[in-house]
C-alpha cells in the first residue's frame, strides 16, 4: 500500500528522551479540514468538538488550516482555530472548489463524520485528490473504503478469523427476501455508507422486510441483510493506532441496552461493568487485530456484539475515524482522541506524544479510571407528529449527557436528571399502564421509566425485568440499590426525623436534595423542601467532594482541570483559592439548543480568561468544545441543576457566575440561584423573570409602549372564549417559560381551544394562560443585542423569510436585512432601547418582532444570548459575546455604543435550517410554531439570492436539480404560492408533475409548461419510489395549508416520501418562492460549471474574510 | 449491614468502611493497582502474597467470582491463577453485593469468607492511592469491628516464595508434545504453565530452590516464574541460575524469565535490584521493546525492579518502562536468554505481548536442532521421571 509516510518502521524515539526524532510528513504546510455541516440527528456537536481539537494540533504544528463548515454555530469556524474559514456545503463538489482555489498539500477526512469521509472517498474516486497532489492524513483512503463496503469488510475479517455477523449484501429487494430467508429471521439491515444506522432496521418476517428494504434500498444502492443478535451485550472500543503500529485502546464502553438498540440511542457506560478479564481482553485484542489489519493510522472505533453466556461474539461495525463514540470517551477519560488522531496524521508516533493530560507521562498507553461514566440519550420525539418511537437500529436521540460518579447510582442518577431536569432521577411513570411488559420490552425512548416503573411501583423483580428487557441483572440490581433507597427515604416522615447517616447515604446513592424532599413528602404530610434538605445537609457537614479526571487513576500526580463531584468520598482533590467566574453552559443538545450555545459558552470564557479572570465552566455535554480539557481554568463536568451550580459556587468561593450564556436551562436556576446569595452577571434574575413570566412581560411591553399583539391573562375557560372571540382566531396560548415552543399552542377554534384548556393545560386562577392574537402572513424579525445597563452597545437585526407561525428556530434568517426601510429599522432599534432600558439590561438579549404592516409587534424576548448569536457575530464580523461579557464586568472595558445596522454591507447571509425528519421515520415534514429543526446552516453572498442558494446546497444531501429532472407540485391550491413558484422556474427544462388532476389545471393557470399527473399510489411506499423513479422527480413542493389529519393524506404522503427517498422538499411559501428565484437565477451557470472539463470556481466560493473584508475573532 | 472495618496505613491515615470478606483482621503490605478488571486473577495471583489489594476501580465483585474447580484441556485451573486467594485483604470503594455472570458460581464477599481474605468496601480508595503514591511503599491492616487487630507485618522481610512455591516438582503434559520445559516455581500463574503448554511444551514444574543446573540438559529450555517479594531472598534461585549460565555445556539452552523470575535472572548475571516506591501493579503501562522501537501496552505486578546500569556485559535491555524509564527486560546479546519484568501471560492484563512465548519456542526450536548435532547432549541421561511426578501444584 502506498503510504504518505516516509517509514513504517518502528524507532525508539519518544517525546522525553535524548533520542526523540519525529520523522513526520513531509511537504505539508497547508491542510484542508472538512467539516460535517449542520448538525443532524446521528451526526451533531460532537464534530464541532473533534474538528477543534485537530485544528488545535494542527496549529501547534505550525500548519495553515482551511476549514469547510457552514455550520456557523460552532466553535471551529471561528479564527482562533482555523486560519481560513468557506461556509460553503460539504460536498465533493465544492470541496473541489475550494482545492483549485487553495491548493492545500494535504487534507483531513476523519474528523467532519461520515458526511467528510463519504466526500473524502468520493473526492479519490473522481480523481481530485491526485490531480492535486493532496496528501491524505492519516488513516488511508482505501481503509476508509473497506471500512464502509460491508463487503469487502467482511472479507478483510475474515483474512484475520474474526468472527463478524454474516451478512448478504443486496441490491434489489428479492435479493434481500431470499438472503433473509437464508440466514433466518429475525434479521437486521443494514444500508452501506450509513450515517448513524440510517436506513437500517429489524425484521422479523418478510413483510417487514419488504417495508424496511424498500426504504432503505431508496437511500443507498446496497443493503446488508444480517442475522439479528438481539439481546446480545453491546461492546464498544476506541482504538489508536499510529503509522509505525502501536496501539492502544483509550476506552471500553458497555451498552445498558443490549444489542438491537443503536449504539447513539442507548444508555452506555465506561468502563464495562459486566466484562470478567478474559472477555475484556478477547475483545481489545480483538480491536487491535483488527486496526492493524485495516491499517488504521489514527482514531478507530470497533463494536462488539458479545454472548451474554458464552465467550462468542461478532464484530458489528468499524468506523475507521472520529464518531460521538470517540467524543464520548474522550470525555469519559480525559484522553484528548481526536488531538492525537491529529498528530499521528502527521507522523508523530505515540511514544513521541506527551499524555497532554499529565504531561509527563507518554501518549503510549491506555487510561485507567477510577469512577463510573454514565451516558443516557435525549430525543425529542414528543415534537414530530406520527413519529415512530421505537428505537432500534437507526437512531433517533438529538443529543447525549455524561455522568460521572464513583458507583453506578451516583452517575446513573445525575445523567438522568441531566437528560431531563424534570425528572428526579431513577424513577418510573404511570404513563404505560397495563401496557408496562410492551414498554419493557420493546425499546422505546421512555424505556428508562419503565425500569423505574416496573421495579419502583410494580413489584417486578429484577429477573422479571430482565426477561423482558435483557438489561443485564447487574444494572438492575444497582437501580434496586436506588428503590431500596427510596423506601428507606419514604419511611421518614418529617425533616427532623432524617439521620444523618441516611442522608449520607442517600447523597452517596446520588439523590438530589429535591428527590430527598419529595420522598419524606411522600408517606406524609410533611412538606420538605429542596432547600431544606440543603439547609440540614450542610448543618451536617455532607458536602460533596471534588475529584478530578487524569487519565491514571491517581498513579502518577496530575494538574488537571477536569472535574466532578462525589459523594463517594472523603478527600477533595483540588484547593478552593482561584474565586473563579462561573459559566453555565447548556446541557443536553436538544431541538432548540445546540451547538450555538456552546459557541457562546466558550467565547465568554475566552474572554474572561483575557480579562485575567479565572474561569469554571460547569457542562455536561460530552459533544461541546465547552468541555474541552483546555478551554477553561475548571472544568466541572456535572449537572446544571440548582443544588450542584450552588455547591460549586460555595466550593469555590466564586467571584461571580454567567446564567445568560447557555440558553434557557441555566436561566431556568437563575432566579433560585440569586435569592440564595449567588452573584449572577449581568441583567438581574428578577428584571429577567419579568420577562420570562408572560404577564409581567406584556404588562412592562404596554407600559413602555412598545407594541405587541393583543394579548390577555385568563383564569377559566369561559373567559379565553370570550377573548379568542374578541381578537378572533387563531389565537396562540402558552405558559411561562417556554422552551424552542414546547407547550405553545396554535389555537383555529373554540373547539380546540376547549379541548387544549380543559384537557391539556386545565386554567384555573391557580394556572392562569396567558393568549393573544395570532398574526398570520406576517413578516417576522430577529433582533439580537447587547446592552449595558439599560443602553444598547450592539443590535443585529435578522430577516425571517417565512412568515410569522413558523417557529423562529426553524426560520431562514437574512442578515443584513433586504427588505426593511430606514424607517422600520430605526423604529426597531427604539424598540430594542426601550425594552434594554426596562428591562435595566445588562448582556445579551434577543426579540422577535412581528412586521404587521408597518406596525412592529414584539411577540417574545429573552433576556440571554439567543441562538442566533454566532450567527449575527460572524456575519456582522462583531462578536456580541465578547461585548457582552465586557459588560457583564463593566468599568473601562465596555465598549462604546455602535450602530451596527446603519453600516452598508456589500454581502448577505443567509441561516438555514437543518431538518432531521429522515431520521424519524412516519413524522411528518411540516413546520408550524414547535421546533423541528436538529441544527443550522448559514452561507454568504454577494446578495441573497446567491448566499439562500449556497445556503440551501450546505444542508445535509440537498442535490440540486437539473433540467430535466421531475418536480412534484402538492398542496394548497387556494392561495397563489404553488402558481408562483411554477411560474418563476417555467422555460427552464424541468418536467412539472402532480398527483391529482385539480392541481394540475391549478398550475396550469401559471405556466405554459405541461404539468402531468401521475400515479400516486399513498400506501405502498415501494410502488410510489419505483414512480419517483420512472418520472425522475429530484424536487418536491408541498405548500399545505395545515398539518395532515391522518397518515393517507396526499400531502403529508408526497412530504413524508420524500424525506424517504432523499429528494429535496420544500414545504413553506415563501422558502419555496425564493429557492424557485435562485433556481432560476443559478441554474445555467451551475450546469456550466458542471459540465465544464476544467475546475470553474462558482462565485459563492469565497472565504469568510474574502466577504466580511477582515478577518474576525 | 455488615460490620464496620478499618483500613490503617502505618504512620498514616485510617480510612472507615465495611466488611464484606472474613471475619478477621489482618497486616500486610498495603499496595494499589489500577487494573480495570481481573479481580479473581489478581488475588489469585502468588505475586500478591501477604499484601493488602486496593483496587482503583472503585466498582468491584460485579461479575462475582468463577469455579476454582473448573479445568481446562490441560487439566490447570480454567479460571484461576492458582488454587488460593493470596492477598491477605483487599480494599475497595464500592463491592457489588449483587453480582451477574455466566461463569460465577460464588460472590466475591462469598469467596473471601471462605478463603479467610478480609476484605473492605467504602473507602475512598483515590486518597489511598495518593497517599501510597507520595508515602511510598506502606504496611497496613484492616482491623474488623469486634475483631482484635493485627500488628503490623512487613511480608517482604520474610522469604514468601519459599511458602508460595510447589513443594514437590509437578508434572504438566501437552496435548501433542513437542519439547520438554523446566520451570523454575516462584509462585507461577497458571497462564504461565498454559501459555507454555499450549504451544506444545510439557512442563516440568520445580520448586524454586530446586537444583536446576543438575537436570538442565535433559530439557529443551528452562523457565524462571513470577513470584512475590524481594528477590534477594531467593539466594538459593540465583546460585543456581549462576552455574546453570557458567555451565559451558548449555551456552545455547533458551532461557525465559518473568518478572521475579527476570530479576533473579538478572541477579544471576550479575546485575542489581533495588524496591520501587511504590510499585508497578496496572494492565495500562508502556514497555518499548528497545531492539525493535515497538511499544506494547503491558499486565505488571512488582515492587522491586533491576538498575539497568547494573547489567553486566553481554547483556542489554530488552524492554524499557515509557512512564517511569525503568527496566523491562533484558537479553543476551549471544545467547537464547531473555527476561522481562511484565507479564506476557496476562490474566489479567493485556495480551499483546504474548509473542514472547512463540520468540522462546523459536529458541527451544533452534536449540532442538542444534542438539541433534551434538550427540553429548541429546544423549543426556534422564533423572528426573516425569511421568511419576504430581500432576499439580504440591503444598
Amino acid at each position: 500500500m502506498s503510504t504518505i509516510y516516509s517509514s513504517t518502521e518502528p524507532t525508539i524515539s519518544t517525546f522525553n528522551s535524548p533520542h526523540y526524532n519525529p520523522q513526520l510528513v513531509e511537504g505539508v504546510e497547508s491542510v484542508l479540514i472538512v467539516g460535517s455541516g449542520g448538525l443532524a440527528i446521528g451526526q451533531a456537536g460532537e464534530f464541532d468538538y473533534s474538528g477543534s481539537q485537530a485544528i488545535k494540533a494542527l496549529k501547534e504544528a505550525n500548519k495553515q488550516t482551511i476549514l469547510i463548515n457552514p455550520n456557523i454555530a460552532t466553535n471551529q469556524t471561528s479564527h482562533s482555530l482555523a486560519d481560513k474559514i468557506y461556509y460553503i456545503p460539504v460536498t465533493p463538489e465544492y470541496i473541489t472548489y475550494v482545492i483549485e482555489r487553495e491548493r492545500p498539500d494535504a487534507i483531513l477526512l476523519t474528523f467532519g463524520g461520515q458526511t467528510a469521509l463519504n466526500c473524502g472517498v468520493a473526492l479519490d474516486r473522481m480523481g481530485v485528490l491526485q490531480k492535486y497532489n493532496i496528501k491524505v492524513l492519516g488513516t488511508p483512503i482505501r481503509t476508509l473504503e473497506l471500512t464502509e463496503d460491508r463487503e469487502l469488510f467482511a472479507q478483510a475479517l475474515q483474512e484475520i478469523n474474526i468472527p463478524i455477523a454474516n451478512s448478504i449484501a443486496c441490491e434489489t429487494l428479492d435479493e434481500a427476501l431470499s438472503a433473509a430467508d437464508e440466514v433466518g429471521y429475525p434479521i437486521i439491515v443494514r444500508s452501506a455508507y450509513a450515517l448513524g444506522g440510517l436506513g437500517s432496521g429489524f425484521a422479523n418476517n418478510a413483510k417487514e422486510l419488504k417495508e424496511l428494504a424498500s426504504q432503505s434500498l431508496s437511500l443507498a444502492p446496497q443493503i446488508l441483510v444480517e442475522k439479528s443478535l438481539k439481546g446480545w451485550k453491546e461492546v464498544e472500543y476506541e482504538v489508536v493506532r499510529d503509522r509505525v503500529g502501536n496501539c492502544i485502546t483509550v476506552c471500553n464502553m458497555e451498552n445498558l441496552d443490549p444489542l438491537g438498540v443503536h449504539t447513539g440511542d442507548s444508555i452506555v457506560f465506561a468502563p464495562s461493568q459486566t466484562l470478567s478479564d478474559e472477555e475484556y481482553h478477547m475483545l481489545r485484542s480483538a480491536a487491535i487485530k483488527i486496526i492493524r489489519h485495516l491499517g488504521v493510522i489514527g482514531e478507530c472505533n470497533v463494536q462488539y456484539a458479545l454472548q451474554p453466556d458464552g465467550l462468542d461474539y461478532r464484530v458489528i461495525e468499524v468506523n475507521a475515524r472520529l464518531s460521538r463514540s470517540s467524543a464520548l470517551a474522550s470525555k469519559a477519560t480525559g484522553y484528548p482522541l481526536a488531538y492525537t488522531a491529529a498528530k499521528i496524521g502527521l507522523g508523530y508516533t505515540l511514544p513521541e506524544l506527551p499524555n497532554p493530560i499529565t504531561k509527563t507521562t507518554v501518549a503510549n498507553f491506555e487510561p485507567s479510571l477510577d469512577y463510573i461514566v454514565a451516558k443516557v440519550p435525549k430525543w425529542d420525539l414528543s415534537k414530530f407528529q406520527y413519529v415512530n418511537r421505537e428505537i432500534g437500529s437507526a437512531m433517533k436521540s438529538v443529543g447525549e449527557v455524561m455522568a460521572i460518579g464513583r458507583n453506578f447510582e451516583e452517575a446513573y442518577q445525575k445523567a438522568l436528571r441531566q437528560v431531563d431536569p424534570s425528572l428526579l432521577g431513577f424513577q418510573g411513570s404511570d404513563e404505560f399502564g397495563d401496557k408496562l411488559d410492551e414498554a419493557l420490552s420493546v425499546a422505546t425512548d421512555r424505556r428508562a421509566l419503565a425500569v423505574g416503573q416496573a421495579l419502583l411501583h410494580e413489584n417486578y423483580t429484577v429477573e422479571r425485568v430482565h426477561e423482558l428487557t435483557h438489561i443485564d441483572s447487574w444494572f438492575l440490581h444497582k437501580c434496586m440499590n436506588i428503590v431500596n433507597m427510596y423506601k428507606k427515604l419514604e419511611a421518614v416522615n418529617s425533616l427532623e426525623a432524617l439521620d444523618k447517616q441516611l442522608l449520607q447515604d442517600a447523597k452517596k446513592k446520588g439523590f438530589s436534595d429535591k428527590q430527598i424532599a419529595l420522598s419524606i413528602n411522600k408517606n406524609s404530610d410533611a412538606n420538605v423542601h429542596e432547600l431544606d434538605v440543603r439547609k440540614v445537609r450542610k448543618s451536617f457537614g455532607i458536602i460533596p467532594f471534588v475529584k478530578r479526571i487524569d487519565t491514571l487513576a491517581a498513579e502518577f500526580p496530575a494538574n488537571t482541570n477536569y472535574l466532578y463531584t462525589t459523594y463517594n468520598a472523603t478527600k477533595n482533590d483540588v484547593e478552593f483559592t482561584d474565586k473563579g467566574m462561573l459559566v453555565l453552559g447548556s446541557g443536553v443538545y436538544r431541538i432548540g439548543s445546540s451547538v450555538e450555545f456552546d459557541w457562546c459558552a466558550v467565547n465568554t470564557a475566552k474572554t474572561l480568561r483575557g480579562e485575567g479572570k479565572k474561569t469554571v465552566m460547569i457542562n455536561y455535554n460530552p459533544e461541546t468544545v465547552s468541555t474541552d480539557f483546555d478551554e477553561v481554568d475548571r472544568l466541572y463536568f456535572e449537572e446544571l441543576s440548582f443544588e450542584r451550580v450552588m455547591d460549586i459556587y460555595e466550593l469555590e468561593n466564586s467571584e461571580g457566575c454567567v446564567i445568560s450564556v447557555g440558553g434557557q436551562l441555566p436561566q431556568n436556576i437563575a432566579l433560585k440561584l440569586h435569592e440564595n446569595g449567588c452573584n449572577t452577571l449581568g441583567t438581574s434574575p428578577v428584571d429577567i423573570d419579568s420577562a420570562e413570566n408572560r404577564h409581567k412581560f406584556s404588562s412592562i411591553l404596554d407600559s413602555i409602549n412598545v407594541g405587541q399583539p393583543e394579548w390577555s391573562e385568563l383564569t377559566s375557560v369561559s373567559e379565553a372564549k370570550k377573548f379568542a372571540n374578541k381578537v378572533s382566531y387563531p389565537v396562540l396560548i402558552r405558559p411561562s417559560y417556554v422552551l424552542s415552543g414546547a407547550a405553545m399552542n396554535v389555537i383555529h377554534n373554540e373547539d380546540e381551544l376547549e379541548d387544549k384548556l380543559t384537557l391539556a393545560s386545565a386554567v384555573s386562577p391557580d394556572h392562569p394562560v396567558v393568549m393573544s392574537k395570532f398574526i398570520e402572513g406576517a413578516e417576522e424579525i430577529d433582533v439580537d443585542a447587547v446592552a449595558y445597563k439599560g443602553e444598547v452597545l450592539v443590535h443585529a437585526i435578522s430577516e425571517h423569510v417565512e412568515n410569522a407561525g413558523v417557529h423562529s428556530g426553524d426560520a431562514t434568517l437574512i442578515l443584513p436585512p433586504q427588505h426593511l426601510s430606514e424607517k422600520i429599522k430605526k423604529e426597531l432599534k427604539e424598540i430594542a432601547d426601550k425594552v434594554a432600558h426596562a428591562w435595566k439590561i445588562t448582556g445579551p438579549f434577543n426579540m422577535q418582532i412581528i412586521k404587521d404592516g408597518e406596525d412592529l409587534k414584539v411577540i417574545e424576548c429573552n433576556i440571554r444570548a439567543s441562538r442566533s448569536f454566532p450567527f449575527v457575530s460572524k456575519v456582522l464580523g462583531v462578536n456580541f459575546i465578547e461585548i457582552a461579557v465586557r459588560a457583564f464586568l463593566g468599568g473601562e472595558k465596555v465598549p462604546k455604543p455602535v450602530d451596527l445596522m446603519s453600516k452598508k454591507y456589500d454581502y448577505v447571509a443567509t441561516k438555514c435550517p437543518q431538518f432531521s425528519f429522515t431520521r424519524l421515520a412516519g413524522a411528518d415534514p411540516f413546520l408550524g410554531v414547535e421546533m423541528a429543526s436538529t441544527g443550522e446552516v448559514a452561507s454568504f453572498g454577494k446578495d441573497e439570492i446567491e448566499s439562500y442558494w449556497t445556503a440551501m446546497q450546505s444542508t445535509m444531501n440537498f442535490h440540486v436539480p437539473l433540467p430535466p429532472n421531475g418536480i412534484l407540485f402538492g398542496g394548497d391550491l387556494n392561495k397563489p404560492f404553488l402558481g408562483e413558484v411554477i411560474s418563476t422556474i417555467s422555460s427552464l427544462g424541468f418536467n412539472f408533475y402532480v398527483a391529482n388532476e385539480a392541481a394540475k389545471q391549478y398550475l396550469e393557470k401559471y405556466t405554459k409548461d405541461p404539468v402531468s399527473v401521475i400515479e400516486f399510489p399513498k400506501n405502498d411506499k415501494r410502488g410510489l419510489r419505483e414512480v419517483f423513479q420512472k418520472y425522475d422527480i429530484k424536487l418536491v413542493f408541498n405548500l399545505a395549508s395545515k398539518r395532515a389529519d391522518h397518515t393517507l393524506d396526499e400531502d403529508y404522503v408526497m412530504r413524508r416520501n420524500a424525506i424517504d427517498f432523499a429528494i429535496p422538499l420544500f414545504n413553506e411559501p415563501q422558502t419555496s418562492k425564493l429557492f424557485a428565484r435562485a433556481l432560476k437565477a443559478n441554474i445555467a451557470e451551475k450546469i456550466r460549471v458542471l459540465d465544464s472539463k476544467d475546475v470553474v470556481v462558482p462565485s459563492e466560493v469565497r472565504s469568510w474574510e474574502e466577504f466580511v473584508g477582515f478577518k474576525p475573532v | 449491614m455488615s460490620a464496620k472495618a478499618t483500613f490503617s496505613i502505618k504512620n498514616g491515615p485510617t480510612f472507615e468502611g465495611y466488611s464484606f470478606g472474613a471475619d478477621k483482621s489482618v497486616a500486610g503490605e498495603a499496595v494499589f493497582t489500577t487494573s480495570l478488571v481481573g479481580y479473581p486473577e489478581s488475588m489469585t495471583d502468588p505475586s500478591y502474597c501477604g499484601q493488602i489489594l486496593v483496587f482503583t476501580q472503585p466498582l468491584i465483585g460485579n461479575y462475582g467470582v468463577p469455579s476454582g474447580e473448573a479445568r481446562d484441556q490441560f487439566n490447570l485451573l480454567r479460571y484461576f491463577e492458582s488454587p488460593h486467594v493470596h492477598v491477605v485483604g483487599i480494599i475497595v470503594a464500592e463491592y457489588a453485593y449483587e453480582h451477574s455472570h455466566w461463569t460465577a458460581v460464588e460472590s466475591l464477599a462469598n469467596w473471601c469468607q471462605r478463603e479467610g481474605v478480609a476484605a473492605v468496601t467504602g473507602v475512598d480508595t483515590r486518597e489511598v492511592i495518593q497517599y501510597l503514591r507520595e508515602q511510598g511503599s506502606s504496611l497496613g491492616r484492616i482491623t474488623v469491628e469486634n475483631q482484635e487487630s493485627a500488628d503490623y507485618l512487613d511480608p517482604m522481610s520474610t522469604n514468601l516464595v519459599a511458602r508460595v512455591t510447589t513443594k514437590q516438582p509437578y508434572y504438566v503434559k501437552a496435548l501433542e508434545p513437542k519439547c520438554n520445559v523446566a520451570l523454575i516455581d516462584c509462585g507461577v500463574k497458571e497462564n504461565i504453565v498454559r501459555s507454555l503448554v499450549a504451544r506444545g511444551a510439557n512442563v516440568t514444574v520445580v520448586p524454586y530452590d530446586y537444583r536446576i543446573q543438575d537436570i538442565a540438559s535433559e530439557f529443551d529450555g528452562i523457565f524462571i516464574s513470577n513470584g512475590p517479594g524481594n528477590p534477594t531472598f531467593c539466594e538459593v534461585t540465583v546460585n543456581n541460575l549462576k552455574e546453570l549460565m557458567q555451565d559451558e555445556k548449555l551456552v545455547d539452552l533458551p532461557i525465559f524469565g518473568i518478572c521475579l523470575g527476570h530479576q533473579l535472572l538478572a541477579l544471576a548475571a550479575g546485575a542489581k535490584t533495588h524496591k520501587l516506591k511504590y510499585g508497578n501493579r496496572a494492565h495500562n503501562i508502556p514497555a518499548m521493546d528497545l531492539t525493535t522501537g515497538q511499544c506494547h501496552i503491558t499486565s505488571q505486578n512488582h515492587g522491586y525492579a533491576i538498575d539497568e546500569s547494573s547489567l553486566p556485559s553481554g547483556w542489554k535491555p530488552y524492554f524499557i518502562n515509557l512512564n517511569d524509564q525503568s527496566n523491562e527486560g533484558m537479553i543476551h546479546l549471544t545467547r537464547p536468554i531473555f527476561s522481562t519484568q511484565f507479564h506476557p501471560e496476562a490474566k489479567g492484563g493485556p495480551e499483546d505481548t504474548a509473542v514472547l512465548f512463540d520468540k522462546y519456542f523459536h529458541n527451544i526450536d533452534e536449540y532442538k536442532v542444534k542438539k541433534q548435532a551434538n550427540l553429548k547432549l541429546a544423549a543426556a541421561p534422564v533423572t528426573i521421571k516425569v511421568e511419576q511426578l504430581a500432576t499439580e501444584r504440591v503444598f
